[in-house]
């Protein structure tokens, strides 16, 4: 157990129950594979990708429309086919899965941040700032995490100046998705935090006059950080969605910097032209990233609360 | 009772006078309402003068209790990109929106209530579990997919079904329905089945686990030891104590039919409420946006307070214990 070297390491997590209950549940091992496939492809898809979709120097306008290669008409060097603009879609896929899953992960970071300080403070602190905490995150909480989002989404448009909502879009998203999407991880923290309030060792601490500070973040914090993780998993794939929706209603990545959901609301303005793919391709890839996720993460609450089995 | 009913009545108060506040907020500090009012050359004096009219140098909260006081009247002020009262532009929008998420709702309590006891009830068989593998797959899509390929299927390849607007709409004094019309009627289903499918897997996977947990309870067995039909088992016992909780979920879940229909609304190029609201948000329409989110923010409320004094009357086990009725279930 004490063998801290990387093999030793290895070799406990292989033994370890959480891994045991991973390769029984073959469901997820699959999703594990699709994620991960996923993620080495968005996160080297300036090495995998066929094309550069960005690069108006390389589109062949004679190429656009193109169908996927398999079909009469398709084209070997483009998979997946090509949309109105020559671009290679399988390229605007890996490129907006980067996009996609940067601002998932962002946003879910910013949340949780969030979430565990103003749990921790609403717990420890109590009183007013407690109370104040709660009701904020109670009022979020009875609406849906679309329309919250949607309008912090909008206050902060108002906020920028008009010429900066391209460049600002991922920051937009990200503080959009983040802010609203904190009431959990806040709640959860906020819980464990009370009972380890009451604990000897946070007594003990006291005692030797540790600041109430010192207390809140090298005593409590880790012993309360445990169900971030689990809610973290589960909320990325919330996350990726509202920012598909966002994008998809056009509020969100504008299409000279496609994530999945705007690449989907692109083509779905072609879909009367014939050329499913465009956005088939892009919405199954939407599908599976957030299926995957989702499904790890349910295991994971599962395997790591035994009580809930 | 009496006391639960005034401290939840109050508790509504306040949250709706909070979702008034950020509307206010908004209005007042994003972007100068006086830009938005007097032209690019007005003088200084000119921006006094409308600066004096609409009572901007009040102290905050006099601005804040008139915002209330005007809100309560429906009136929201002008829209800054068409230029017309919001009220009136909602109250345009504001059947289509009704009438796609009745639909919605009907359908999902129609459709939902009896797969779930079906599924409930033979658990075994092919259909229940296609059931529930569809119900995965529907809760795993994203709404606005799922919505993409029903038109791509109903309406691009089979051509049977219209892809967007309302079709023929006829005027009831200031309402309009689509529901008098064949086009009006076919042009609801698309867009009503996409809005209604996460709610209606919802609404059956909870209908089936809360009947396998009713099922297995005491009282069942006593029911089939004095020799009771089935049928009156299931139905008469069972059902009755498996729909408490749906009706919580229902309710809440029909809040979140209205902010969903956003989405619908888009993919459908349905002219409703939602619609607007993505315009606003698109164009930062504050007094559209302000507005959509009172209004919104106040069909919740209604609903979340009925819910729980609905619930209230249903379950009789949580009258001696109010703080417990104001816990939600989802």
């Amino acid at each position: 157990m004490s063998d801290t070297s990387f093999t030793g390491r290895l070799r406990s997590f292989a033994d370890s129950d959480l891994f045991y209950s991973f390769r029984r549940s073959r469901t997820t091992v699959v999703a594990a594979v699709a994620l991960t496939l996923l993620f080495v492809g968005a996160v080297f898809a300036p090495l995998i990708a066929p094309h550069n979709p960005f690069d108006i120097a390389n589109l062949n306008l004679l190429d656009s429309e193109l169908p996927p290669s398999w079909l009469e008409g398709g084209n070997p060097a483009y998979w997946l086919g090509t949309d109105t603009q020559a671009r290679d879609v399988l390229s605007s896929i890996l490129y907006g899965l980067r996009i996609s899953l940067f601002v998932g992960f962002a946003s879910v970071i910013l949340a949780a941040v969030l979430g565990v300080f103003l749990g921790l403070l609403g717990g420890f602190v109590g009183g007013m700032v407690d109370a104040v905490i709660m009701r904020v995150a109670d009022v979020l909480l009875s609406f849906p995490a679309i329309l919250v989002a949607l309008l912090i989404n909008g206050v902060m448009r108002g906020i920028l100046p008009a010429n900066q909502h391209e460049s600002a879009a991922i920051l937009v998203l990200v503080l959009a998705i983040g802010l609203t999407n904190w009431v959990q991880y806040a709640r959860t923290v906020r819980g464990s935090t009370l009972v380890e309030r009451q604990r000897e060792y946070v007594q003990a601490a006291r005692t030797i006059g540790v600041g109430r500070l010192r207390i809140m973040l090298t005593h409590i914090l880790p012993n309360v950080l445990g169900p971030v993780l689990v809610i973290g998993t589960i909320n990325l794939g919330m996350a990726v969605l509202t920012e598909a929706t966002l994008s998809f209603l056009g509020v969100g990545m504008p299409a000279t910097q496609p994530s999945l959901g705007t690449l989907i609301r692109v083509g779905n303005e072609y879909l009367f032209s014939g050329i499913w793919w465009v956005v088939i391709f892009p919405s199954a890839t939407l599908a599976v990233l957030v299926l995957a996720v989702n499904l790890i993460g349910d295991w994971l609450r599962d395997a790591l609360n035994p009580k809930l089995r | 009772m009496f006391v639960f009913l005034v401290r939840r009545l109050l508790q509504a108060v306040m949250v709706m006078l909070a979702v008034a506040f950020i509307a206010f907020l908004m209005f007042r500090f994003l972007g100068d309402p006086v830009n938005n009012i007097v032209s690019q050359d007005a003088t200084q004096a000119q921006r006094e003068e409308v600066r004096q009219r609409l009572r901007l140098d009040d102290p905050l909260v006099v601005q804040y209790g008139r915002f209330v006081v005007n809100a309560a009247q429906g009136d929201f002020g002008i829209s800054y990109r068409n230029s017309r009262p919001v009220s009136a532009l909602l109250a345009e929008r504001l059947p289509a929106t009704a009438e796609l998420v009745l639909v919605a709702a009907v359908l999902s309590l129609v459709l939902g209530i009896p797969l779930g006891i079906y599924t409930a009830l033979r658990p075994r068989g092919v259909l229940s579990q296609g059931l529930q593998i569809m119900s995965l797959i529907g809760i795993s899509l994203p709404t606005f997919v799922t919505g993409i390929l029903l038109i791509l299927v109903f309406s691009v390849w089979l051509g049977w079904l219209p892809s967007f607007g309302r079709g023929d709409v006829v005027d009831i004094g200031w309402w309009s329905t689509g529901f008098l019309t064949a086009s009006g009627l076919k042009a609801l289903i698309l867009p009503s089945f996409m809005l209604c499918l996460f709610q209606l897997t919802l609404i059956m996977r909870l209908v089936r686990a809360e009947m396998l947990e009713v099922l297995r309870a005491d009282y069942i067995k006593f029911a089939k030891a004095r020799g009771l039909k089935n049928r009156a088992i299931h139905f008469r016992h069972a059902l009755k104590n498996t729909l408490i909780p749906v009706v919580t979920i229902f309710g809440l879940q029909l809040g979140g039919l209205i902010a969903f229909a956003i989405i619908t609304e888009t993919v459908f190029q349905w002219p409703g409420m939602g619609a607007l609201f993505i315009q606003a948000v698109n164009f930062t329409d504050v007094p559209v946006m302000a507005a959509y989110l009172v209004m919104v923010s106040l069909i919740f409320v209604v609903i979340n307070t009925s819910v729980d004094l609905l619930y209230n009357v249903i379950d009789p086990r949580l009258r001696t214990d109010p703080t417990r009725a104001t816990g939600r279930g989802a």
